[in-house]
């Protein structure tokens, strides 16, 4: 497992984002020391909580557009491009990943997985059963549209992904 | 050169000098991309093999796969409307926008495709693509020059320039940066009150309703959820089996495409898209993301014609990655606004047009694919990209009205086409008899054509550009020179060389060369009197004529098949023709026979020493420095490789081009509309065998085009690697 970890950090980094190795307990800790305010997020699955990290929980869209931070669950990561799957929820998590300057999406251990076949493949009965919404998301948004490489076109300029070891 | 041809050129002429530089920087770099990032995939051909497969399964069941889909979609909560052509899509969404203020667009070809932007605005609805390239050309009011970067010919300059004009900015917008921010802020202010988002659709699956977009920007995800109405237009072709099916396209569509192994964004949504909806200008709470709507716009156009057209329905799996674009000479010198078009332009984009617009748009720059294959392994659904060209140019040459001087000259030429093919076609379509007359009146009849007052009929008549040199024809052929030529006394082997149209009777020497180092070996070697394989007629469309050539061809070969011979030939895009385009041209057993026992000379020698361990009998190198040309089919066919190996193991010091094609391409490099062209193509050749490295090597080309383009641009003639290597007789 744990060269997946690494394989998804380096794919990660190749793409300009950063990984952020935590836990349950030091969750809340590390989420602080990354997020900058003023921050929004969607619901957490348990035991992650917000508490303490100064994230605003259900925010209006007024708050998601001045957001510079946005921080989301993440359904899925992908190792060997280190993508971030995004399910889109009622809790906003679409444009809380989107409209900020800095998406922080949490990424379980337990969800991160190999390569794009067993995403697809997991990703594919959560489509027939839910009909969900999904983004791949990989690395900042860019354009090479104005003359030269940019982050940060119309999405996120920094992604980091926190890493919740042992979850 | 008359007008048609002058102005052709003029305006090649222009874009190499604005536009140019712009997009050779661009698409070289993807074009450099897809090679590391295909590199990187330990399974790329296994997964471009699925991905044809299933492009090819769900074509066959196209009609069904389309109610399933209908069916799907509606169940989800959206509509689905099936438009026959452009104006009747146009019409549907005009329909739905009918009380909408602003659509906000994500970058879609389809879309541009049937112009539903003019319409909409006609209607009064104001129409915004957020594409940053697609929002620059928008506001420059310029046509795309690239499927999937559609801006890659404006510099950052000038964006910086249009963009000072237009909007007056505070402070200067220089960098590309400030250029972005200056955009997205822009944008941003007008997507926050925009009422309906239209994007394309990269893949439909039927199985789900899901939609898969390939973007960086996230303009598409802000398009949709910041609206409430959401338009997707696609080709009916877009549409595949199962969400599962999508796995392969993910892998290759950003490789294959900008070079990158994947986008930032995947969205596979499954719409109406379940994300709440936002009010951007009330700020208030998040709204309900049932409150949505989806309208799923599938646009035939063309595309189920070209569905029961054998010869171009597989243009109907492409994917519109670009990579046939990025990976083509003439395209990385010019760009799409040279290769005319509609819509789409360069590669596949010919069989497109075709489909959606009509020939007329696919004529306009179906001459520029001089066949040189290197798109071909580049394609992630394999389609035989240059083949789609040769069969929509046979059939442009099929409708030509011919003139009254055409109609005398159909009389004296052997080909089977109709009277209306173009005359310079004709001619170098024919050039097998053009050769044989020359060639038995040489040396006078060299001399006779390099006369000026014959050069300036070639160039009024025929539009051959008098800056090249005409090939110099021998009087002694090759399959001359081989009659009653004392062969190895006991041969280990006996090899049939097939003596194509140039080796016969232009550059004899590098056939000759040929035949020593064979025989050095051991190796008995015919050399039969054979036809021209149909290559030069084929790259002018001439498919009749083609085909009667491959017919001959087969015929002179065959008895030596018969007896097993292996058949060795020296020009790599004859037997291009042999491995690839007979399997069109020839009943399926002859082709594949012909195709498994066929090799290239020197690929031939390289095995030959590799299974006797005894390279004595060639000529050593000893350290000698060589520069090598490979040729554009021989490396599609993989073929490079072994020439290198084999020189390097006798010991020449080899460097190697990199570059796609050296430009000349048979008679591309003739033509006096393209000489400018094909210059500009050849130069980063030149540039690379001129280094301090380079200039003083030997240099080396496999193809007969090479040779000449390179003689052209060095000064220096080539030679073929079996000369370097061929003992003295």
């Amino acid at each position: 497992m744990d060269s997946r970890v690494t394989e998804f950090e380096d794919a990660l980094a190749r793409h300009n984002g950063t990984v952020v190795r935590t836990t349950s307990e030091s969750f809340a800790d590390d989420l602080s020391d990354v997020v900058e305010a003023p921050a929004v997020g969607a619901p957490l699955a348990d035991p992650l909580e917000y508490e303490g990290t100064g994230v605003e929980t259900d925010p209006s869209v007024a708050a998601i557009e001045a957001a510079t931070t946005g921080v989301t669950p993440c359904r899925l990561g992908i190792a060997s491009y280190g993508s971030l799957v995004v399910e889109s929820t009622d809790g906003g998590t679409e444009p809380i990943s989107l409209y900020a300057n800095h998406h922080v999406g949490v990424l379980r251990e337990s969800d991160l997985l190999a390569d794009m076949p067993s995403a697809i493949d997991r990703l594919g009965e959560a489509v027939r059963d839910d009909r969900t919404d999904n983004i791949i998301a990989t690395g900042p948004s860019a354009t090479a549209d104005m003359g030269g490489l940019v982050y940060g076109a119309h999405g996120p300029e920094r992604v980091t992904a926190m890493f919740v070891e042992g979850l | 050169m008359s007008e048609s041809r002058a102005d052709k050129a003029a305006r090649i002429r222009h874009l190499l000098e604005t536009e140019g530089d712009a997009v050779y920087e661009n698409t070289t770099g993807f074009n450099e991309g897809r090679y590391e990032t295909t590199g990187q995939l330990e399974n790329y051909e296994e997964l471009k093999d699925e991905a044809r497969a299933v492009k090819e399964d769900a074509v066959e069941r196209l009609p069904d796969l389309i109610d399933q889909l209908r069916e799907t979609v509606e169940a989800n909560g959206g509509t689905v409307y099936i438009a026959d052509d452009a104006a009747d899509a146009n019409e549907y969404v005009a329909e739905v926008c009918d009380d909408a203020d602003r659509l906000v667009k994500s970058k879609s070809m389809t879309s541009e495709e049937i112009e539903v932007n003019e319409h909409l605005e006609a209607r009064g609805v104001d129409v915004l693509e957020t594409d940053l390239g697609e929002y620059v050309l928008q506001v420059a009011e310029e046509a795309p020059s690239h499927i999937v970067a559609p801006g890659i010919h404006k510099s950052r300059e000038s964006i910086s320039q249009l963009f000072e004009e237009l909007f007056d900015p505070d402070g200067p917008l220089e960098t590309a940066e400030d250029l972005t921010k200056f955009a997205r802020h822009h944008l941003a202010e007008k997507l926050r009150d925009a009422d309906v988002a239209m994007t394309g659709a990269n893949f439909l699956t039927a199985d789900t309703g899901t939609m898969a977009l390939v973007t960086s920007e996230g303009n598409a995800r802000k398009c949709v959820a910041s609206t409430d109405t959401h338009i997707a237009v696609a080709g009916v072709e877009k549409v595949i089996p199962t969400f599962e099916d999508l796995q392969p396209f993910i892998e290759l569509i950003g490789r294959s495409g900008t070079g990158q192994d994947i986008t930032s964004y995947i969205s596979l949504l499954t719409p109406p898209v379940d994300t709440p909806t936002l009010d951007f200008p009330e700020g208030g709470e998040m709204g309900d993301g049932d409150d949505r709507e989806f309208h799923l716009v599938l646009i035939d156009n063309g595309r189920f014609e070209m569905r029961d057209d054998p010869q171009l329905r597989e243009t109907l799996y492409c994917i519109r990655c670009s990579a046939c674009l990025n990976s083509c000479a003439n395209f990385q010198q010019v760009g799409g606004h040279a290769f005319g078009g509609d819509t789409y332009s360069g590669g596949i984009g010919t069989g497109w047009e075709y489909a959606t617009h009509g020939e007329d748009s696919a004529a306009e720059f179906n001459d520029m694919c001089t066949g040189c294959s290197r798109c071909v392994n580049q394609c992630p659904v394999k389609i035989d990209i240059p083949w789609i060209n040769t069969v929509i140019r046979n059939r442009i040459n099929q409708g030509e009205d011919p003139s009254q001087f055409e109609k005398l000259v159909d009389g004296l030429v052997p080909d089977e086409e109709p009277e209306g093919t173009d005359l310079r076609k004709r001619a170098f379509g024919n050039i097998d008899t053009l050769a044989t007359l020359a060639g038995e009146t040489a040396p006078v009849s060299n001399w006779l054509a390099e006369t000026p007052p014959a050069r300036s009929v070639m160039e009024r008549v025929l539009g051959i550009d008098t800056r090249r040199d005409l090939p110099e024809f021998k009087r002694e052929t090759l399959v001359k020179w081989a009659q009653g030529r004392e062969g190895p006394a006991d041969p280990d082997r006996t090899v049939v060389l097939y003596p194509d149209l140039y080796t016969n009777r232009v550059l004899v020497e590098r056939g000759k060369a040929a035949v020593r180092a064979l025989e050095a070996l051991g190796i008995e070697v015919v050399v039969p009197s054979a036809g021209e394989s149909g290559r030069a007629p084929l790259s002018q469309g001439m498919i009749d004529t083609a085909q009667d050539h491959a017919e001959d061809t087969y015929e002179t070969l065959e008895p030596y098949l018969d007896v097993d011979h292996d058949v060795v030939v020296v020009e790599p895009s004859d037997l291009a023709m042999f491995r690839n385009e007979y399997e069109k041209l020839l009943p399926e057993d002859d082709y594949e026979r012909l195709r498994s026992n066929s090799y290239e000379v020197v690929a031939y020698i390289e095995a030959w020493i590799d299974y006797t361990a005894d390279p004595d009998p060639l000529a050593a190198g000893d350290g000698e420095a060589v520069a090598y040309h490979s040729h554009c089919q021989q490396r599609t066919m993989g073929l490079e490789g072994p020439t290198v190996d084999l020189l390097e193991d006798l010991g020449y010091d080899v460097l190697t081009s990199d570059v796609e094609c050296c430009g000349m391409a048979g008679s591309f490099g003739y033509k006096s509309e393209y000489y400018d062209l094909s210059m500009a193509v050849g130069e980063p050749l030149q540039e690379q065998f001129q280094t301090a490295e380079a200039a003083d090597r030997t240099v080396v080309a496999s193809g007969t085009s090479c040779t000449e383009q390179l003689g052209d641009l060095l000064g220096r003639e080539p030679t073929h690697p079996v000369e370097l290597i061929a003992p003295d007789e």
